[in-house]
């Protein structure tokens, strides 16, 4: 069990190390003077932002210096927790604009994710083999797993938005309102949340049903469910087994969707300009923000990272194969 | 009369057909038999075996009953036949190995197992059956992938045989095996038959020698109908249908462990069983063909507890 | 009894839950015979249901641009104007056809679909075998690169590479999704083929002294092919659905148009607000339809090669 965890901890630590490089990198790659070129790109009005940005380039990029020096120099900031100046919201510091962000994020994404797992996994095991259902709810779950994020979040922001109107469909809480610990402001969080919450829910829906429906066919074709079947043990406990087995896939599935699902967040944080990382990631590329781009990379990779590393160990009390000798893995 | 099974018929529904796997098939186990149920892989064993106890997705009960102890068996109702699983008959499936759920340890799998039934588990009578079949009490805290292949296919015999049976179907069970393993598993089915915890028995095998040891009778299967039933010795030493002789010709010396050789020593092969020919089944292959032989045989007792299909028997 | 190195339960169930996760049963390979599968592709409704779909927007992304003789984003009409004879998708702000758009988006989208699935297949593919069947420090090595590349979030790595170096044709764009989404594609081949390396027409063959890549191509990969195609499918459609996403920030190619680009578009532009919905709703519904199409086709295709998992 340590050396299954020692070994995701290396490759965690080893994708962290790839993503700061790619960070790095990505920048040198760029055709012509970077420098030059992104002053130019961000145009900006003030200049005292141009030069703290020229400053900031120069050094980050810091030609004159030996590239493992550069790499080196990227890091050690990097270590202090500085990801540079937003250019967007000049002058804050980028983990600034992010801190601020990413309770907004996960305030979506967490439980999207976590409800929308639990409800799909019931209710594609309850769908499985029974024909009525399987067959009207399957369709369903399809065209909700095939829906891009951003679509059924437009879809909905018009239908319950616009045309009905009973719901906001942009920000996190009413313009109108100063944020505070009151009554009418939590309404109206939850308000604004309501919408891009249940566009992410219901496509993440769609798909966790729809793995757990075949997973439970499959399943139901192993041999120990024959055994059962043949000692004529009951439908509820055959049942029961098949899904208790049939989980242990989805929590990995669950890590493998981790990115995929927050894509969607993003996607529908831009729909509902809803002020998280998706968000800033947008107003970044309008506003040519390369810092605020890069520092929101960053934290999303540390982010599911962790979440990766969490889903490890909730596959090790889940699994018992996983506690004890490794020996027989079939 | 334990079992009483009178021309059973099943059938595989297939893309190109109705697979006839059991064509009319009549024979009786008598309380305290061990039949050996032997004739090479494709002819029906494992089906017969499935029909008397759960018939999977594709196999349909075409016609035939079975009876146990007096009961017909609605073999061909899944639903009306769970009252008769584990308690009136069990099996010990070929797939030993992957039988038991790997996410549950095994006491608890069987605490479970017996509660859906309504059967109440008595933990002192589960751990002196481990003990007859040499585990310990430690096993039920294990997970089946703690146990090693041996293991495992003790406690299925275990589990499967708690409820004490009438009835037995053991299907190749010794096949995954090594040969001291085979002896310790042919000891044990023959002790739960001693013991009294299982009235009768049907072991399926392709290998005839080592069902020879502990089987009262052995019946061979020949492409889905039933060549020839007496008891063991006889079929060894003077079986009367020209298939059974041949069989029993190509073991080097009984006793002797014979791989699955799929009779290389008979030439031709087994009819098709989508569309079988008319008459006897072994015509094609059997050196004794005559005329007759495009007329089917009655499988009729020609000495006492020795019945053959075969025309040159009689 | 496998050949499978000492790993983790975890780690083996995962690789079968790759495809899980994208939308498929756990597969096993199963040679049906030929005829057996032709019959059942056949007679299998959602294999000809997801084809038909699939089949009918490839044509229209073929074949209807041929007939509009005006470009996807000249100013050709009234501007804002509802669905009607004329526009049958109505128009956009800026008077643009978006029936004219959405029929060559959709070549955008078949496009990236096939280079940026195709690519990631042939990637997995390579990774895959190699790593299954040469096992060792070869397959630990690869699998640490597969592994790591599967939890950066791909989209993230993608947005970051459009923002610096900027992506102008769907071509570039394909190749940084294809080079980012192989590796649950390589993850469920090589276990594959570490089941299919210890069989003995794969013994056979080594002894007889055939080389390593031409065993994975005679012997290993045409004992998968059904599986191979299937993984490729997902790819195929995962493609699309990234491809939008990267469209719709407003990172997709410069040039041309595409489903996502319209969604990007309808968006900034407000349709919402103004009630445009005919600008909005054909992109993605024409996403959808696809790739909805293509996951149950290869459900379909699961049920064709696969007789455990067919309802009887
Ligand atoms: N699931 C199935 N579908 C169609 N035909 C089958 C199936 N299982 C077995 N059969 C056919 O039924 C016949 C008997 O099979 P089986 O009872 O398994 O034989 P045995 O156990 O003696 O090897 C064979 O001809 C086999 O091809
Ligand atoms: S009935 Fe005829 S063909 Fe059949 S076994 Fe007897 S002799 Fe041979
Ligand atoms: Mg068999």
């Amino acid at each position: 069990m340590w050396r299954y965890f020692g070994r995701k901890l290396l490759i965690y630590g080893l994708t962290f190390f790839v993503a700061v490089t790619i960070n790095w990198m990505i920048p040198r790659f760029m055709p012509g003077d970077p420098v030059q070129s992104m002053l130019s790109r961000a145009n900006i009005a003030q200049p005292e932002a141009v030069e703290a940005m020229r400053a900031h380039y120069t050094n980050l990029f810091g030609f004159d210096l030996p590239l493992w020096k550069q790499y080196a120099n990227f890091w050690a900031a990097l270590l202090q927790g500085d990801l540079g100046i937003s250019i967007w919201v000049f002058p804050t510091p980028v983990t600034d604009v992010i801190v601020r962000a990413v309770p907004y994020t996960l305030g979506l994404l967490v439980p999207a994710i976590l409800l929308s797992w639990v409800a799909g996994n019931r209710f594609g095991a309850f769908a499985a083999r029974r024909k009525w259902l399987d067959n009207t709810a399957l369709p369903v779950g399809y065209v909700l797993t095939a829906t891009p994020y951003m679509w059924l979040a437009i879809l909905l922001a018009w239908g319950l938005g616009i045309v009905a109107g009973v719901l906001p469909v942009a920000g996190a809480y009413s313009f109108a309102m100063e944020p505070s610990w009151s009554w009418e402001f939590l309404g109206s969080l939850v308000e604004h949340w309501l919408l891009p919450f249940a566009s992410l829910f219901l496509v993440a829906f769609g798909g966790w049903a729809i793995g757990m429906r075949n997973m439970i066919i499959y399943e139901l074709e192993a041999d120990y469910v024959h055994y059962l079947q043949s000692l004529g043990a009951s439908r509820r406990l055959v049942r029961r087994y098949a899904f208790r087995n049939a989980i242990l896939p989805q929590i990995t599935g669950l890590a493998l969707q981790l990115g995929v699902l927050v894509a969607g967040a993003l996607v529908t944080e831009i729909v509902f300009s809803y002020p998280g990382l998706g968000h800033l990631i947008l107003k970044a590329i309008q506003n040519q923000d390369f810092f605020l781009l890069q520092g929101t990379f960053l934290f999303i990779v540390i982010g599911v990272l962790i979440a990766n590393f969490v889903i490890d160990v909730a596959y090790v009390v889940v699994d018992p194969r996983t506690r004890i000798g490794m020996g027989e893995a079939a | 009369m334990s079992l009483t099974v009178t021309d059973l018929r099943v059938h595989y529904r297939t893309l190109r057909g109705e697979v006839k796997a059991l064509d009319g098939v009549s024979f009786t186990v008598a309380d305290g038999e061990i039949m050996g149920l032997a004739g090479e892989s494709g002819s029906g064993k494992s089906t017969l075996g499935k029909s008397l106890i759960r018939l999977d997705g594709r196999m349909r009960h075409v016609g035939g009953t079975v009876e146990l102890d007096g009961v017909e068996l609605p073999v061909g109702d899944s639903a009306a036949m769970d009252r008769f699983r584990f308690s009136e008959v069990s099996v010990i499936p070929q797939y030993s190995m992957s039988a038991l759920n790997p996410t549950r340890k095994i006491g608890k799998m069987v605490a479970e197992l017996l509660a859906s039934r309504g059967e109440r588990l008595d933990p002192a009578e589960l751990e002196r059956r481990l003990e007859l079949v040499g585990l310990s009490r430690d096993v039920l805290g294990r997970y089946p992938i703690e146990l090693s292949g041996g293991m495992k296919q003790r406690v299925v015999m275990v589990v499967s045989t708690l409820l004490n049976p009438s009835l037995l179907i053991a299907d190749e069970v010794t096949s995954a095996l090594d040969v001291s393993s085979q002896k310790a598993v042919a000891r044990t089915l023959l002790g739960l038959r001693d013991t009294g915890l299982v009235t009768s028995m049907i072991v399926v095998t392709h290998d005839i020698s080592l069902v020879y040891q502990i089987a009262d009778t052995i019946m061979v299967m020949y492409a889905g109908r039933l060549a020839e039933k007496a008891p063991a010795d006889v079929i060894v030493t003077e079986p009367r249908h020209p298939y059974t002789r041949l069989l029993i010709s190509s073991l080097p010396e009984v006793g002797v462990r014979q791989a699955d050789k799929r009779l290389s020593g008979i030439p031709g092969s087994p009819p098709s069983l989508l569309d079988p020919p008319e008459g006897c089944r072994f015509r094609d292959r059997c050196p004794l063909a005559f005329d007759r032989c495009a007329e089917q045989p009655p499988f009729t007792e020609v000495a006492p507890g020795h019945s053959v299909a075969c025309w040159k028997a009689a | 009894m496998t050949a499978e190195p000492p790993e983790s339960v975890a780690e083996s169930v995962a690789e079968s839950a790759a495809v899980t996760a994208a939308g498929s049963a756990a597969v096993v390979t199963v040679r049906a015979p030929r005829r057996e599968a032709l019959y059942f592709a056949l007679r299998n409704g959602k294999l000809v249901a997801g084809l038909v779909v699939v089949l009918v927007f490839l044509l229209a992304a073929l074949l209807v641009p041929l007939t509009i003789d005006y470009g996807p984003n000249d100013y050709v009409g009234p501007a804002a104007s509802a669905p009607s004879g004329e526009y049958w998708f109505g128009t956009t702000t800026f008077g643009q056809d978006v029936f004219a758009q959405f029929a060559y988006g959709l070549r955008a989208t078949f496009l990236v679909g096939l280079l940026g699935g195709g690519l990631a297949a042939v990637i997995g593919m390579a990774v895959g075998f190699t790593a299954g069947y040469r096992g060792g420090l070869v397959d630990e090595i690869l699998n640490m690169i597969t592994n790591i590349v599967l939890v950066l979030p791909a989209l993230v790595v993608l947005l970051i590479v459009n923002a610096y170096l900027g992506v102008r044709s769907v071509g570039v764009q394909a190749l940084f999704i294809g080079l980012t989404s192989w590796p649950w594609a390589a993850r469920a081949i090589r276990a594959q083929t570490f089941s299919l390396r210890s069989r003995d027409f794969v013994d056979l063959a080594r002894l007889s002294g055939v080389r390593t890549p031409k065993i994975i191509v005679r012997e290993i990969a045409p004992n998968m092919s059904s599986y191979l195609f299937m993984t490729f499918i997902l790819l195929f459609g995962g493609s699309i659905l990234i491809a939008a996403s990267l469209d719709f920030i407003g990172l997709g190619p410069t040039q041309g148009v595409s489903l996502g680009l319209m969604l990007n578009n309808a968006a900034r532009w407000s349709a919402l607000h103004l009630g445009m919905w005919w600008w909005f709703i054909p992109p993605g519904a024409g996403i959808t339809a696809i790739v909805g199409a293509l996951y149950v086709m290869n459900v379909g295709l699961d049920e064709v090669f696969n007789p455990k998992l067919r309802e009887m």
